[in-house]
């Protein structure tokens, strides 16, 4: 192989000016051209041994898909990107590269790595907009006579439908909410992951066949049970981790002091950025404090800013090394102007006669010896409360399972999290007949980790029914 | 799409559906809510669940004219569908023999306590109802009460039918002359306070239904949050039944309040649109 030059920088990505767009709700990346695509494509070296692949959670044919993208051949590209990810816009947007796939790419050794992310977008996007041809059910393969019941719309659902649908089951998706799509529906903003690209995701599952029952709550409307006595011969229970945590201290339970979840839902999910024309209504204030550090706090200040807010806090009480939240996201938020204040900790909330927060206050935190999960722990430093002026704060301190399809199937054993004991490999729970996956099985996690369980649910189900 | 199969006004402001939802309807049961949207624009609002039909796959709910959303909802006849409507939600109303049982409920909440009452009767409790409406022309159902209940007392605030008064004081009268095992009050927060502040000194287990302000009705967002024995609880998965004596009501009431200004434009914004512009 001839030796080539090595270009140790990435072709940078064009990005809507942070004053503009920290008033809008537009996405925040441009995505590459196609000029921009094939010179980033060009930087990969077509390693022997691509370790990028080990790094992604469901191996992306990333040289592959690469490769084609260097030659111009995006039909190519595109079917070698979707071998393995059936949502590669939404990966493209979403996952944390940096810490999967180019993390390992053997250019980060010298200089930037592929961008690999950024190229998976291109051709997704391509993808969306000009070919969909080798999407559907292949045509060899005959219906099973089986019917499987996929329980939420998340990643792990959708993936987990559509891998059954394209093997030749009848597959139904129940989801309580009254659109599809989970967290990427409700969680993450418009301007990181515009709806219409989830929504063109979710349109590409139902036309594999796959029937979608909205506003079926599985423990409620109808149970497990119910559905295997309505004929369905396996379970696959995808309901994410959706219960908000709340940090319990005086003065929660004010007006305008809101659970992420919530804040989020109303904005994203709602649409109460554009209240009036839209009828739910959000009180999000121009002093904003959000109370943690990862992705999801990150989100909420975001949307705050672009409510109108005049100063949003991230208040976090570990150093910002200790943040969760992706880099690429800590520095979209800081470029627009959300402000850190790191080792602080609320302790409680102050209301006026109306009962509307009107403060926090906090005291300053400094860190520890190394905790349970290897960060250092923090403690309060004495003497250093001082109260912060707000009118709106969010909490952000993460998700837990919700207990109600727990609580309503016998024979599920649940972990001491609260989420259902799950075999990773096969996705297989305690009760014969019933799987589970994604943000359920592992506790808040990511989207790709989520897709993957589907995946392996959907082929560890494809075994089952096939031997029944 | 969820067909309204009847529509009837109850008065002017009070409208019954009667709604196919046949998977609710397998599985409702007394007390539990369901929540409806409507329109790409609407936003998710609770109701009660007033009535169901198991076999004919049948809901029934009966709502007030407050705002925007239950104004434009208002004009939706028998032959239109809604768009969505998930449940049932929240835990049942508990039903053993306790006894004597008195029911108290106020404005629509009638409609929601009837099925409650049919129950307790059913369960072999004496019932006593009381029913509270500002003036005659809102009095509805007192027939379909009085049907379950041992003793009917109606009462409104201006006299216009029946006692003249507030709910409570027939309630506090029956604590005093009567053995009463459990008191069951629905209505307006202010009225299910002043219920429960009547039966405390007497000592009488009082269960309430709280209605919060609401988003997904499933323990996803926290908006639904009340204190109750000095614990936050979510009104729609821990209840929205709750013991009245250790409700924080004062923090229920400023937490309804929450939207007051944003729901006025959206009452504003829907009257200008009655000239003909397409939300109206
Ligand atoms: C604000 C936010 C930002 C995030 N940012 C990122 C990011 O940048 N990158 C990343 O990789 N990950 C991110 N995550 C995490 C990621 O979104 C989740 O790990 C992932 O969505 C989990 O997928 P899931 O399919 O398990 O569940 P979910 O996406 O939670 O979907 C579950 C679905 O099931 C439905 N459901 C729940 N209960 C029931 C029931 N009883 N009956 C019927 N339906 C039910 C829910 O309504 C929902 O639609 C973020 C999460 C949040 C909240
Ligand atoms: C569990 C439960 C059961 C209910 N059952 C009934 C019923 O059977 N019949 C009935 O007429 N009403 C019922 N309500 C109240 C009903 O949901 C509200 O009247 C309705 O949401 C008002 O919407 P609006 O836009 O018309 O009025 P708005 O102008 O938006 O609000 C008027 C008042 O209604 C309350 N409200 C507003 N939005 C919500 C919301 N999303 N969730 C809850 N409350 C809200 C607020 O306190 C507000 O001040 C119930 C509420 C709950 C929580
Ligand atoms: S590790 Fe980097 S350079 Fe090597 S194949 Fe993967 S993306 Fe290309
Ligand atoms: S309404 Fe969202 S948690 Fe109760």
């Amino acid at each position: 192989m001839a030796k080539k030059e090595i270009d140790l920088n990435r072709v940078p990505v064009a990005k809507q000016d942070p004053e503009v767009r920290a008033r809008n709700f537009e996405e925040v990346s441009l995505g590459y051209r196609w000029d921009e695509a094939v010179k980033e494509a060009s930087r990969c070296l077509q390693c022997p041994k691509p370790v990028c692949k080990d790094g992604c959670p469901v191996n992306v044919l990333i040289p592959e898909f690469i490769k084609a993208l260097q030659e111009g051949d995006m039909d190519k590209a595109v079917r070698a990107l979707k071998d393995k990810n059936s949502l590669p816009s939404v990966c493209g947007r979403v996952c944390p590269q940096e810490e999967q796939c180019e993390v390992a790419c053997v250019l980060a050794r010298k200089g930037a790595p592929v961008a690999i992310g950024r190229l998976e977008r291109y051709v997704a996007d391509w993808a969306l907009n000009y070919s969909r041809e080798d999407d559907s059910v292949p045509s060899d393969v005959s219906p099973s006579g089986r019917r499987v019941a996929v329980v939420g719309a998340g990643p792990a659902g959708l993936t987990c439908a559509a891998d059954l649908a394209k093997m030749g089951h009848e597959v139904t998706l129940f989801e309580g909410l009254h659109t599809a799509g989970g967290v990427l529906k409700y969680g993450i903003p418009e301007f990181r992951l515009p709806k219409r690209i989830v929504q063109a995701e979710v349109d590409y599952v139902t036309s594999l066949g796959v029937t979608i029952e909205l506003d079926n709550v599985v423990g409620r409307t109808e149970t497990v049970d119910d559905l295997f006595e309505e004929g369905f011969d396996a379970v696959f229970l995808a309901p994410g981790a959706g219960a908000p945590m709340f940090l319990n201290i005086p003065g929660e339970n004010l007006n305008n002091v809101y659970s992420a979840n919530e804040f989020l839902t109303r904005v994203n999910l709602m649409k109460a950025y554009r209240f009036p024309e839209y009828d739910t209504p959000i009180r999000s204030g121009s002093r904003v404090a959000v109370v943690g550090g990862g992705n999801v706090a990150m989100d909420a200040s975001r949307c705050a800013l672009r409510l109108g807010a005049e100063k949003v806090y991230i208040i976090y009480r570990r150093s910002e090394h200790e943040m969760p939240a992706r880099e690429e996201e800590r520095e979209n938020a800081k470029e627009e102007g959300v402000i850190f204040k790191i080792l602080t900790n609320p302790r409680r909330f102050i209301g006026d006669e109306q009962a509307n927060v009107r403060a926090v206050e906090c005291y300053e935190m400094e860190l520890g010896e190394p905790d349970a999960s290897g960060r250092r722990r923090p403690i309060a430093k004495p003497d250093t409360a001082f109260e912060l002026e707000i009118d709106t704060a969010i909490i952000a301190l993460g998700t837990r399972p919700n207990p109600v399809i727990p609580t309503t199937t016998p024979g599920l054993e649940l972990t001491r999290e609260g989420t259902i004991a799950t075999d990773f490999k096969t996705g297989r729970t305690s009760r014969t007949g019933v799987w589970c996956g994604g943000d359920m099985a592992t506790g808040a996690a990511t989207v790709i980790s989520a897709m993957g369980a589907g995946k392996r649910a959907a082929a560890d189900i494809d075994a089952y029914l096939r031997a029944l | 799409m969820f067909p309204i199969l009847e529509k009837q006004d109850l008065t002017p402001v009070i409208h019954l559906w009667k709604i196919r939802a046949p998977r609710v309807a397998r599985k409702a049961n007394a007390g539990q809510f369901i929540i409806l949207r409507h329109g790409e624009e609407g936003e998710r609002i609770p109701l009660t669940i007033a009535d169901w039909d198991r076999e004919a796959g049948t809901v029934t709910v009966v709502f007030m004219e407050v705002g925007a959303t239950t104004e434009k909802l208002a004009a939706l006849k028998a032959g239109d569908a809604i768009d969505d409507f998930v449940g049932p939600l929240g835990k049942p109303t508990e039903i053993d023999r306790y006894g004597d049982v008195v029911c108290v409920a106020g404005g629509f909440a009638i409609a929601t306590i009837v099925p409650i009452a049919r129950e307790l009767k059913a369960a072999g409790n004496r019932v006593v109802s009381i029913m509270g409406f500002r003036s005659k022309d809102l009095v509805f159902w007192e027939d379909k009460l009085g049907e379950f209940s041992d003793d009917l007392i109606v009462a409104t605030d201006d006299g216009s039918y029946g006692r003249k008064g507030l709910v409570t004081e027939p309630l506090k009268e029956i604590l005093e002359t009567q053995k009463v095992d459990r008191v069951i009050a629905i209505g307006p927060t202010v009225m299910m306070k002043f219920a429960s502040l009547t039966s405390k000194p007497f000592g009488v287990p009082t269960v309430v239904s709280l209605n919060p302000i609401m988003v997904d009705g499933t323990g996803m967002c926290g908006a639904c949050r009340v204190e109750v024995g000095g614990e936050t609880r979510l009104a729609c998965v821990d209840g929205p039944d709750f013991d009245g004596h250790t409700v924080d009501w004062d923090l229920l009431l400023s937490r309804q309040r929450a939207y007051v200004d944003p729901e006025t434009v959206s009452v504003a914004r829907l009257h200008q649109c009655e000239g003909g512009c397409q939300n109206g």
